[in-house]
């Protein structure tokens, strides 16, 4: 694993009327690794994704991707920067296939319009040639090619995330942001979940995951940051903030 | 596209039906012709209301944005021709040389002392692509404002924007006279292809003639009109098969997801308005010419809704479908008034329902009917899963059982 | 031109009629997030309603004081008008409350349409003229006029909205309905039938547009089956300006878009140097609606509303 850093979020601060939805949130995520971020329901790990992604805006907070300084103003800008993101509901487009759902993941990094779209032209036809192929590599690489065709709302739940993670990867992203990716699976279906991921940070991404089930994220992510109540109460690694005594008790309640 | 119509997985029978949907179509009016000319007239309308029904399914149908002033584009489209193509720019410069002298001496120099007397002739290699940019560039203007709304408020929004821009055509008369108030602009030049006019030289009784071989002037119209509809059949087609047309789908439904992905959607959602409203303005441009006026009468909140009664009731979204609801709804209302009202007069002894009732009971319930029981439409797009080509599909079948069994 | 009193006096005629079809929009729209399009007509066929009873009121007893037979018009106005709008809710948008949210807006299209189709086929195309039954003289304030027909109605506005606040903050249909407009699912829980609060609300708010219909037919002396549409556009642009969902902001943004709508007639000529006259009237509500939806959506008492990813 390289030292080159890829995320460093740090002072975030985000407050919704009389909530102090989070704290003085700091992240800093090295290349390559899979980073988690725990914490009890309504810690706002949520809040968090949606505040690096853009789809809130942080009250302050400096944000830089792979060492440039990037605005989390506005999601597709953020997803043109480098960070891809799935939902904590899934959030497919329904009534297209899963192979267009991919397709649309490559939006970002294509540029044909209007004119490329009316008369095919050479570079429109090539474009879409290759769009096309990228997804078909990419459901292959989940393990759903087969379903290619199918309609994305008719896929089975585990599929259905599956789908999502292929279309965030489509945009070639620095980042992998997942929002409880593993959310309603059962123990076959987290095991299948668990060495997609590790096949993702194989191929050399970075990826940052929110999850509820402190036994997956244990075994799976190299670090982690635990929040609570919008402030993070423990970084480090796995064995580190597993045995931290306020984990424990943000987790369990007082008396342990 | 249709299962029909798939050139890519079924060839064979995709270009079957286009063979016999062409004949039909070219032979449909000398057949017609033998019975009048109203048929082939209701059908030169229906190819109009096909081409806003197309122009409408970009917004509504590809991109999911309930636009109800649509029409305001086609009335844009036909009074640009209204000033650019008859002799009603001469009265407009009149009116601004006595109110606004300095603004009216400045306009009788660009355009010259000819036109100052008789009008702007502009032809319609000129007048189409003109309008179908002046539409585009409001479309944008008008759907600017309603990129952060949701569904309803943008389609009262958009309602709104319809209205006004009917109410300034129907008030643009005074204290400057640009659109002639309630009366309109008439003596709109028709149609001119290779000095060929489609209305027929003066004298001909409205035939058009090609050499010694003459056909109705609707009948040229009708032609023309299809040729039209069939290059915006093919744009909405490759548009829709696009990055982005996938764009405009994306963000229809879930736009947050849209957003996540890295699409603009304020870029691309001015531009399916944009779109959307060339179409529009294109077929107002051709109205203008073809009806010889135009009035504010004809581009009501009424006209709207039947535009989008037409890509409901065909199949949201659905390029055939659409066709076909713009088809029904527009013609059929035509048809049946030719049916409809003497079978009453014959039963009751006088018309109980008259067309125009027929034509809005039809509008409506074209809607609630199809919301409540069909929404997906008459016509609505195939599944993805049955448009798969023959091969693809047997290889999927062989592959599920034995991933079962294993 | 009128004098500024004269057109703070129309402004509040004209803005109580808007509120009163206003409120039917915020109040459906508080439970049922639809606006119901078709609500407008609703008032169209209470002053249709309206002429076709009053015709009869006088010719069987044409010596009724006018304030009496305008009441008895109203009051046989609001049984019709409601039932209309309870079967448009049952029938049309009662299958579709968790269709995705294009679907109901167009059935409402469709059902305003067939409200006008059914009102040409019984009332036909042209306007109709209103009896006229209230006195014609009318009072003085201040340099101003104002007819006996603006008076009676500037009163009923105040006595139904006064009641409608009453009902709504005072009694257990009242609290019913906030619950459902608050969270519908939890309301079901605590044992209130969201289907009656639904046939209330929209029981209510026809009752109300009622009401408005006949005083409108009243006061313009004519009614058509095209006149109900674009008031009720204007009294939802009400609605939104001040604040889509709250009855009080109903009343306040009715009011207020009458005056600004009266007053930006009146003076239209000055402000643009007699380019655009009165006729342009129509188009302040629509401008209205479009800066109140860009710069504060939530209107003049609304709340904001968070979108939660």
């Amino acid at each position: 694993m390289s030292e080159q850093v890829i995320l460093k979020i740090a002072g975030v601060n985000k407050r919704f009327g009389g909530l102090q939805a989070l704290s003085d949130v700091n992240i800093k995520i090295l290349k390559g690794q899979i980073y988690g971020l725990i914490g009890p329901n309504g810690a706002g790990k949520t809040t968090f994704f949606n505040v690096i992604t853009g789809l809130y805006q942080a009250d302050t907070g400096t944000f830089e991707l792979d060492g440039k300084p990037y605005s989390p103003s506005a999601p597709h800008e953020v997803a043109k920067a480098g960070i891809a993101r799935t939902f904590q509901n899934i959030r497919l487009f329904g009534e297209m296939s899963a192979l267009e759902n991919v397709m649309v993941g490559r939006h970002v990094r294509t540029k044909q319009g209007v004119f490329g779209a009316v008369f095919h032209h050479k570079a429109a036809r090539e474009e879409e040639a290759a769009i096309r192929q990228r997804a078909m590599e990419l459901l292959d690489f989940v393990g759903i090619a087969k379903f290619a065709h199918r309609t994305a709302r008719h896929l089975s739940y585990g599929d259905q995330r599956r789908l999502e993670i292929a279309r965030a990867l489509a945009t070639d992203p620095q980042l992998l942001a997942l929002d409880e990716p593993a959310a309603g699976m059962n123990a076959t279906e987290k095991l299948a979940l668990r060495e997609l991921l590790v096949k993702i940070k194989a191929e050399g991404k970075t990826i940052l995951l929110i999850e509820h089930d402190v036994k997956l994220m244990m075994g799976l992510c190299d670090r982690l940051t635990v929040l609570d109540y919008g402030k993070p109460i423990a970084e480090g690694l796995p064995a580190e903030v597993q045995s931290n005594p306020a984990v424990i008790e943000a987790y369990l309640g007082g008396g342990h | 596209m249709s299962t029909l119509f798939d050139v890519k997985h079924n060839p064979r029978k995709a270009y079957t039906s286009f063979a016999i949907l062409g004949i039909a179509l070219i032979a449909f009016p000398f057949i017609a012709s033998n019975f009048g000319n109203s048929w082939v007239r209701i059908m030169d309308l229906a190819l109009l209301y096909i081409m806003l029904a197309l122009g409408l399914n970009i917004v509504v149908g590809m991109a999911g944005l309930l636009d109800l002033g649509y029409i305001a584009f086609y009335a844009l489209g036909a009074y640009m021709t209204g000033l650019l193509a008859s002799p009603q720019f001469a009265s407009v410069l009149e009116s601004f040389v006595n109110n606004y002298p300095a603004v009216g001496e400045t306009l009788r120099w660009i355009v010259g002392e000819e036109a100052a007397q008789n009008g702007i002739h502009l032809s319609v290699w000129l007048i189409v692509p003109l309008g179908a940019a002046l539409a585009a560039v409001f479309g944008a203007l008008l759907g600017a404002p309603t990129l952060k709304l949701r569904g309803d408020y943008l389609a009262i929004v958009t309602l709104g924007f319809g209205e006004i821009i009917r109410i300034f055509m129907n008030n643009l008369n005074a204290p400057v006279n640009i659109t002639n108030g309630p009366q309109g602009i008439n003596m709109i030049d028709p149609i001119r292809i290779f000095g060929v006019s489609l209305a027929g030289e003066p004298g001909s009784r409205a035939t058009v003639y090609f050499g010694e071989w003459g056909m109705p002037s609707v009948n040229a119209y009708y032609f023309l009109f299809l040729f039209l509809c069939a290059v915006i059949i093919f744009i909405s087609i490759r548009l829709q098969h696009s990055r982005l047309g996938r764009a405009w789908i994306a963000i229809r439904e879930d736009e947050i997801a849209a957003k996540a992905m890295g699409i603009n959607t304020r870029n691309i959602k001015l531009l399916a308005f944009g779109m959307g409203a060339s179409f529009g303005g294109v077929a107002g441009a051709m109205f203008a010419s073809f009806q010889g006026f135009v009035s504010p009468e004809s581009f009501s909140l009424t006209e709207s809704i039947a535009v989008l009664a037409m890509v409901v009731l065909g199949g949201i979204g659905h390029i055939p479908g659409v066709v076909l609801g713009g088809v029904i709804l527009a013609a059929l209302p035509e048809v049946l008034r030719h049916v409809v009202e003497p079978v009453q007069r014959q039963l009751f002894g006088a018309v109980l329902v008259d067309a125009e009732v027929l034509r809005q009971l039809l509008y409506g319930l074209a809607m609630v009917v199809i919301m409540l029981y069909r929404p997906e439409g008459l016509w609505p797009s195939p599944k993805h899963e049955d448009r798969m080509d023959a091969n693809a599909k047997k290889r999927l079948d062989e592959k599920e059982p034995t991933a079962l069994a294993a | 031109m009128d004098t500024f009193i004269q057109q703070i006096i129309n402004g509040l005629v004209l803005g109580s009629m808007y509120a009163l079809v206003a409120l039917g929009y915020t109040m459906v729209y508080g439970v049922l997030n639809l606006i119901n399009f078709a609500h407008g007509d609703v008032l169209m066929i209470g002053a249709m309603v309206g002429i076709t009873i009053l015709k009869i009121v006088q010719s069987v007893a044409p010596d009724l004081p006018g304030i009496v037979k305008l009441g008895i018009a109203i009051i046989g106005a609001i049984p019709v008008c409601i039932l209309v709008n309870v079967i448009i809710e049952r029938v049309a948008y009662r299958r579709l409350r968790n269709a995705p949210r294009l679907a109901p807006l167009i059935t409402a299209i469709g059902v305003s349409i067939l409200l006008q189709t059914f009102a040409m086929m019984i009332w036909g195309r042209n306007p109709i003229p209103f009896p006229q039954v209230m006195p014609a003289e009318p009072f003085t304030i201040g340099g101003a006029l104002i007819s006996p027909t603006q008076v009676m109605l500037l009163v009923l506005a105040t006595v139904a909205m006064l009641g409608l606040v009453l009902l709504v903050e005072r009694t257990r249909m009242g609290r019913a309905m906030r619950a459902t407009a608050e969270n519908p699912r939890v309301a079901g829980l605590m044992g209130v039938d969201s289907n009656k609060v639904i046939v209330m609300t929209f029981a209510i708010g026809a009752a109300l547009a009622a009401v408005a219909g006949v005083m409108w037919g009243a006061n313009y002396a004519s009614a058509q089956f095209a006149m109900g549409f674009v008031p009720g556009l204007k009294a939802f642009s009400a609605a939104v300006l001040g604040g889509i969902g709250n009855i009080y902001g109903a009343m306040v943004g009715g009011i207020l878009l009458g005056i600004i709508e009266s007053l930006g007639a009146g003076y239209i000529g000055d402000l643009t140097g007699g380019f655009l006259g009165s006729h342009y009237q129509d188009i302040f509500a629509f401008v209205v609606l479009i800066i109140v939806l860009t710069l504060r959506p939530s209107g003049i008492m609304g709340e904001r509303v968070a979108d939660r990813a």
